[in-house]
């Protein structure tokens, strides 16, 4: 298997589940969606330098040819973004569920949730 | 090299943190500071619009290295106007902010407020992608900040969707700057503007995907049908000044897609499979027409006046999505006017909610307050202003809009949407007039109350600002115009990025 193909498969393998996982109902999945999406974007970005194996980024008497080393200091940026993002979500949704009391998307809770007293009160 | 071009990214990224780590704990000294703050950016912004007006576009290279490797900053008519109206927006909303005392209801108000402004500020100026990405990041991550500020169940449940989508939204925004970058191999927009333009035709697919993806994404920040669905919730659900500070954040979205529609992805003369462009027009008209239905339907004032931002949101892209000087033009002289008309009609809401207490902004039969009939008077004003009647500037600039499209082959179609929605939210606002101002119920009057002219003040300005706009009509089409031919001309762009070199 060539490296573009692993590559490129980590990728496509990594935003799905991302996709997958950010369109469910509560925040931890979500959180790790987007998570998993952030990944898959930094391979990506990471692979638009182009893949090459064993050259220098920068310079090299003896280089017959170079890697692009702008990719790499995207992906840090992108990196360092996503982390802080992550962090802040994560703070988010738990403060989210505190003060709703429910860790849906949309501050609702499901049915399946819902105790005997709440099924009580929803219908007084 | 004008050092000037930095003072707008320059004095809050100072700013803030100075905010942060020395005035955190005086509430008086931080007011002063963040209000000077303002009020130099927005002193620094007429002056660079000075200098844009005369016709020359400048160029910023950070740490002096040769584009296309370094950053550049550009300065040129649409950026410059850009910059004037983030400052004096600015400085009103943290006037209100100040006169109601937001700023007491948590924390780090004031440092969040100038990391916006630097966000902000940053991607009106920036000539590089990549950077355009670091600045969108800036100002959203200080817009979760202020989003949230006050709290609250509800609050927190909108934020909670509107920091997803956003992050959803950066990671495409990532992709499509992959795709542009493995297929040009730069992200300097001038540089990339000439290399689409000179493409192999094997290239053109990647190229175009990119250009949809970026397009998206800048659609999903100006809220554009269909992914509008995170504004309405998120801007009635935040605090009205936040809310008010957020009328310029969706114009952001706006701003991209003028700037890249006219510089990287021309409508015509590339050679693309397809270009997002063309999916533009039809975006628009629908975001219209569910905009100012919105209006029509909202329950509170707050959710109207948000509703209100996509509605004009949708009438400025409808003529920007041309992409042809005259269209451009209208486009131009209508974004000032929207941004303030729909940043006072939030402004309002506040002033009417807090006399109203328990009733607050809701569209329903409340008691008569002190001060109502100078709060109706602004109220009119602004809705005259919203709406598009005469004899305002949202008159001049739909006007201008209807008049610019003549030669359009869909024509018929933009006439008759402008026009419908227009009528639509003449009744909405009048109705939303009608209930609030006239029909009164007996009920306890608020007793303590600060007065009227301290609360109303800023948004009394900004409907000020409105009528000078519309005063000015004259001197304010013929920027506009020459803005708009500066964006579909924009050799005078590259060449001042990457010299005459080419």
């Amino acid at each position: 298997m060539s490296l573009e193909f692993l590559v490129a498969s980590a990728v496509a393998v990594l935003t799905a589940a991302g996709l997958y996982l950010a369109l469910r109902a509560r925040t931890f999945p979500v959180v790790l969606g987007l998570a998993m999406l952030s990944y898959a974007v930094n391979l990506f970005l990471f692979a638009t330098g182009r893949l090459v194996v064993d050259l220098p980024p920068i310079y090299d008497k003896a280089a017959t040819g170079y890697t692009d080393a702008l990719p790499q200091a995207l992906v840090l940026t992108a990196i360092v973004i996503s982390f802080g993002m992550t962090a802040f979500v994560v703070v988010l949704a738990l403060r989210s569920y505190l003060e709703t009391g429910t860790d849906q998307v949309d501050g609702r809770r499901s049915p399946a949730d819902m105790t005997a007293e709440d099924e009580q009160g929803r219908q007084a | 090299m004008n050092h000037l071009l930095i003072v707008p990214l320059l004095l809050p990224a100072v700013m803030a943190p100075v905010l942060l780590l020395w005035l955190r704990f005086h509430l008086r000294a931080s007011r002063l500071a963040a209000l000077l703050s303002c009020g130099v950016l927005l002193v620094a912004a007429l002056m660079l619009g000075a200098e844009a007006a005369t016709g020359e576009v400048q160029a910023y290279r950070l740490g002096n290295w040769p584009p296309p490797f370094g950053i550049v900053l550009v300065l040129d008519r649409l950026s410059a106007l850009m910059l004037v109206l983030t400052a004096l927006l600015a400085l009103l909303v943290l006037w209100h902010v100040i006169a109601t005392g937001l700023d007491r209801r948590g924390w780090h108000f004031h440092p969040l407020f100038q990391f916006q402004l630097l966000g902000l500020n940053g991607a009106f100026l920036t000539g590089d992608l990549f950077n355009l990405f670091v600045f969108f990041e800036v100002l959203l991550i200080a817009s979760y900040g202020l989003m949230l500020h006050g709290q609250g169940p509800a609050r927190l449940k909108a934020g909670v969707h509107y920091v997803i989508v956003n992050l959803v939204g950066s990671t495409l925004f990532l992709i499509a700057l992959g795709l542009l970058y493995g297929a040009t191999g730069t992200l300097n927009m001038a540089d990339m503007a000439g290399r689409v333009a000179a493409a192999a035709p094997e290239q053109h697919r990647l190229i175009a995907a990119g250009a949809a993806l970026l397009f998206a994404v800048f659609a999903l920040k100006a809220a554009m049908l269909p992914l509008h669905l995170w504004l309405p919730v998120t801007y009635s659900s935040t605090s009205a000044a936040a809310a008010a500070l957020f009328a310029i954040l969706s114009k952001v979205g706006v701003y991209a897609i003028l700037r890249t529609g006219t510089l990287i992805f021309p409508a015509e003369g590339i050679g693309l499979p397809w270009s997002p462009t063309a999916w533009m027009l039809p975006a628009a008209l629908l975001t219209a027409i569910v905009g100012f239905v919105g209006m029509l339907a909202s329950h509170r004032l707050r959710e109207q006046a948000a509703y209100a931002v996509l509605g004009s949101t949708g009438t400025l892209l409808a003529a920007g999505s041309l992409f042809s000087p005259l269209p451009l033009a209208a486009t131009l002289y209508y974004l000032p006017h929207s941004t303030l008309s729909t940043a006072a009609l939030f402004l309002l809401a506040d002033v009417i909610a807090r006399r109203r207490r328990g009733w607050g902004d809701a569209l329903a039969p409340g008691p008569a307050f002190p001060g109502m009939g100078a709060a109706g008077l602004l109220f009119l004003i602004a809705a005259i202003a919203a709406a598009g009647l005469p004899p305002l500037a949202g008159f001049v600039g739909k006007l201008l809009i209807l008049d610019a499209v003549r030669l359009h082959p869909a024509w018929p179609w933009i006439w008759g949407i402008i026009l419908a929605t227009t009528l639509i939210g003449v009744l909405a606002l009048a109705r939303s007039g009608s209930v609030l101002f006239w029909n009164i119920r007996e009920g306890a009057a608020v007793r303590r109350l600060e007065p009227l002219a301290r609360v109303a003040a800023p948004a009394a300005l900004m409907v000020t600002a409105l009528t000078l706009l519309a005063l000015l009509a004259g001197p304010a089409t013929g920027y506009a115009q020459a803005a708009a031919e500066q964006m579909a001309q924009p050799t005078a762009y590259v060449e001042a990025v990457l010299g005459s070199r080419r």
